[in-house]
């Protein structure tokens, strides 16, 4: 019989596979921005697995809403990632200094 | 071993053997495939869990819309990727260290966890009233959550419309239809009537 357990161990290997990612991936920013995706994924298979096990449905809904703000989340990140390339020729993060932060 | 945990293996296998091939693979193209097939098998996890719904708008919106703009993104640039790679095994050992204490911390974190203690999981959650799952969602959607629910549409419509702001670029030099100028024009500033002496010809 597969539990909540079994879920939560999934996520969690997830969100820990989406950490490494940004880790490994440290001048790709467009691998970066995957592992995002990744992180928020395991955080939706909590959301629902919880609602699900929990008889409530308010998990799921929370997790529409993850899903809304990671749509849009890539949308800006791209959108900026594109306009990067075309000022600087180049998408590696550890080059991008111009702000001087 | 009943079909549900054959398939919940299945998926659970493929989920993560796919998102390990996310951030390793060489090709960002290929990144972005197996991030697809990550979502699909995401997705049938979801309907073991009886989320139809959420599963459905996971393959249309991640695999639809998400996972197509970066397959766009990453075919647009022309980017050297292997320069970009380099310096992944130097960063092997820091981020399997900080992998291993994320881990960590989350399974204390839930084992220590009791499920509100008393909770029992009798099982999977079935909506009430042999309501459908897409019913379920909708009815608490449209009447608890509806301010949020609004919200994030306008959340969508922002980042749309940064979206557009940030990448919009007007070109200099191009020649473009200016239907105004072309509506504004009458024959007074458009021609000229002009009397020429015979053999001269006109200047324009």
């Amino acid at each position: 019989m597969i539990g909540l357990s079994h879920y939560l161990a999934v996520s969690a290997a997830l969100f820990v596979l989406g950490v490494l990612g940004i880790f490994l991936n440290r001048k790709n920013i467009i691998i970066i921005l995957m592992s995002i995706e990744l992180i928020l994924l395991a955080v939706n298979i909590n959301f629902i697995a919880f609602s699900s096990f929990l008889h409530q449905v308010h998990g799921q809904i929370f997790a529409m809403f993850v899903l809304t703000v990671a749509a849009g989340e890539a949308a800006i990140g791209l959108a900026i990632l594109v306009i990067y390339f075309r000022n600087r020729g180049t998408i590696a993060v550890d080059e991008a200094d111009m702000l001087k932060g | 071993m009943t079909t549900a945990v054959f398939a919940f293996y299945l998926f659970a296998t493929v989920l993560l053997v796919s998102a390990v091939l996310v951030i390793t693979a060489r090709n960002p193209v290929h990144s972005v495939l197996w991030l697809i097939v990550s979502f699909f098998n995401a997705a049938g996890l979801f309907v073991l869990l009886g989320a139809e719904f959420l599963a459905m708008l996971l393959v249309i919106v991640y695999v639809g819309a998400v996972a197509v703009l970066f397959l766009f993104v990453v075919m647009m640039l022309d980017v050297d990727f292997a320069t970009l790679r380099s310096g992944m095994g130097r960063y092997l050992p820091f981020g399997l260290a900080v992998a291993g204490v994320i881990l960590g911390e989350i399974l204390l974190a839930t084992s220590g966890w009791l499920g509100g203690a008393g909770v029992a999981f009798p099982g999977l959650g079935v909506p009430p009233d042999g309501m459908s799952n897409t019913q379920w969602i909708g009815s608490q959607l449209y009447t608890r959550y509806v301010f949020i629910f609004a919200n994030s549409g306008l959340v969508l419509l922002v980042s749309m419309i940064g979206a557009i702001v940030l990448t919009h670029r007007q070109r200099l030099g191009t020649k473009r239809q200016d239907v105004a100028a072309q509506v504004a024009r009458t024959p007074a500033n458009a021609t000229r009537t002009t009397q020429p002496a015979l053999g001269q010809g006109v200047e324009l």
